[in-house]
């Protein structure tokens, strides 16, 4: 099981198998995707109060789970980082970062067009937009001082820390700010007793949410791969990549 | 069929959350994609260039 | 050559950060005077309606006190960063998270203690009911030190790079959120005559917390930052 960890964190065998599986999840993608949105454009029957907008949940709600996913899974990266100084921790943590961006950006402007025809206004300070805001500005921190600095492995270590503290008060901000305000609807989907929405609703939801999963995985292969060549480019196994394509 | 793409009247707001989805998803699918290919270009020069 | 005992140490770099301080008093009233003006702006920029002033005070004087505090977080560590004395404490015997928290403590002293002693004048300017005054305190009292703590972590991530100040406060406005959101709701119940236990123990929490997190985790920062 060990020796597994140790080889999966070597670069040139995570760039190998990455690129491997590339197209097998990128199938299971399409598949999860085309199913997803027929069940949530076709199939889940029209909601009574909010008519066809809430079909933007289909996006809004995954996008911000995996807002939330990435976050968690970068400040993990963090600990592998600060313990065991393992290279692909790194390379997986800035790799996850504008994809975790991007997936809060979505919830963000989904949420607005969403939010448009419910509430009238573009913008409210409700308790989960206000907190996916400064979730977003979470990873744009993570970028910006990765950028800023140009030991690349000092950097790492230093957005290890960073993602480290994130994590720790995404539970404090997502609270206080929830504390503060709500208007946003409560939850729905979490409540795992009864849940309060149709079940024709919730499949196509979480079929939805399992692509996204899927996809983050497809883009972080692709950028990790990208960002170990980077990293890795005077080190031997990069050069016999080019004697042997 | 139009009904679907009018998705109750509010289908500037629905159509508009897909196609972003779609326009980011493909976006962090294909700049690392290309990122890619260009460093195994850069790569391939290096070392074809000094060796043969 | 004496070895000094870790509270001896502590009480040394203390006294040692306020003397070299001190020595320069004109830089310690920079964020006192930057707390005064962005208050003053606001009376401008919305017009002197004593309503609305009373009813925002709370808000105006937390979001300067926070904008104050970011503006001087640079100089917990610059000066030591910049004459080499970071990396000789770095190499001391005693173990870095209480040399931080010593800084920390200097750096609070001299820029969040004046805001405690400005507060009730620039709230009675901006008209705060009396009982919320009381509470405004408090929530200063408690709170400039987690803003202290929080910022001293973003220092220490940013020492080492040219243009740090801007990306600095990127790293630690999201951070002082909390803060913010129970200080502002502690004095507006106060002013409303509710309870505000809730809030104020969130506050006493979140000190907690950064008190004893906060030094771990600046401490490695500028271990990582000083490699």
């Amino acid at each position: 099981m060990y020796l597994w960890f140790n080889k999966l964190g070597s670069p040139p065998h995570f760039y190998r198998i990455a690129g491997k599986w590339l197209p097998w999840l990128s199938a299971v993608f399409a598949l999860l995707l085309i199913t997803g949105l027929y069940g949530g454009l076709v199939y889940a029957p029209t909601d009574y109060q909010q008519g066809e907008s809430f079909r933007i949940i289909y996006i809004h709600v995954p996008a911000a789970w995996m807002s939330l996913f990435v976050y968690v899974v970068m400040a993990f990266c963090g600990v592998v980082i600060i313990v065991w100084r393992m290279k692909l921790a790194e390379v997986v943590l800035i790799s996850s970062a504008p994809i975790g961006a991007s997936f809060t950006f979505l919830a963000l402007a989904t949420g607005s067009l969403w939010g448009k025809p419910m509430w009238g206004t573009w913008w409210v300070w409700d308790a989960r937009l206000t907190s996916e805001l400064i979730l977003l500005f979470l990873y744009l921190g993570v970028i910006g001082l990765h950028s800023a600095i140009d030991d690349k492995r000092i950097a790492s270590r230093a957005v290890a820390i960073l993602a480290i503290v994130g994590v720790v008060n995404i539970p404090i901000i997502h609270y206080s700010v929830e504390w503060w305000n709500s208007l946003h609807q409560g939850p729905t989907v979490t409540k795992f007793d009864k849940p309060s929405i149709d079940m024709r609703m919730l499949i196509p939801l979480l079929i939805m949410a399992l692509s996204f999963q899927i996809y983050y995985v497809i883009a972080l292969f692709q950028s990790s791969r990208a960002e170990l060549l980077r990293r890795e480019r005077n080190s031997k196994w990069v050069a016999e990549l080019s004697g042997g394509n | 069929m139009s009904e679907f793409l009018n998705m109750g009247g509010y289908a500037v707001y629905v159509w508009s959350s897909y196609g972003l989805a779609a326009l980011i998803l493909w976006l962090n699918w294909y700049l690392p994609r290309r990122q890619h290919q260009q460093l195994l270009q850069q790569n391939k020069r290096r070392h074809h260039g000094t060796g043969e | 050559m004496n070895r000094l005992s870790l509270t001896q140490a502590f009480i040394f770099l203390l006294r040692r950060d306020l003397t070299l301080v001190f020595r320069n008093r004109g830089e310690l009233a920079n964020p006192l005077l930057f707390f005064i003006l962005v208050i003053t702006l606001f009376p401008l920029a919305i017009g002197a309606i004593p309503e609305l002033l009373a009813r925002i005070a709370p808000g105006i004087i937390w979001v300067a006190a926070l904008l104050a505090a970011m503006l001087s977080l640079d100089s917990i560590f610059r000066s030591d960063f910049d004459d080499g004395s970071l990396e000789q404490l770095l190499l001391s015997a005693h173990p870095m998270p209480v040399l931080v928290l010593a800084k920390v403590c200097a750096h609070w002293l001299v820029t969040g203690l004046p805001l405690l002693i400005m507060a009730p004048v620039l709230a009675e300017m901006l008209g705060m009911a009396s009982e919320a005054q009381g509470i405004l305190l408090l929530t200063i009292l408690i709170g400039t030190p987690v803003l202290s703590l929080i910022g001293a972590i973003g220092v220490a991530l940013t020492i080492g790079l040219r243009k740090g100040g801007i990306i600095l406060s990127l790293l630690v406005l999201p951070l002082y959120v909390p803060v913010l959101i129970f200080a502002a709701s502690a004095i507006e119940n106060a002013a409303l005559g509710l309870d505000v236990s809730a809030q104020i123990n969130m506050l006493l929490a979140f000190l907690f917390l950064a008190l004893s997190l906060s030094p771990w985790a600046t401490a490695a920062a500028l271990k990582m930052s000083m490699s």
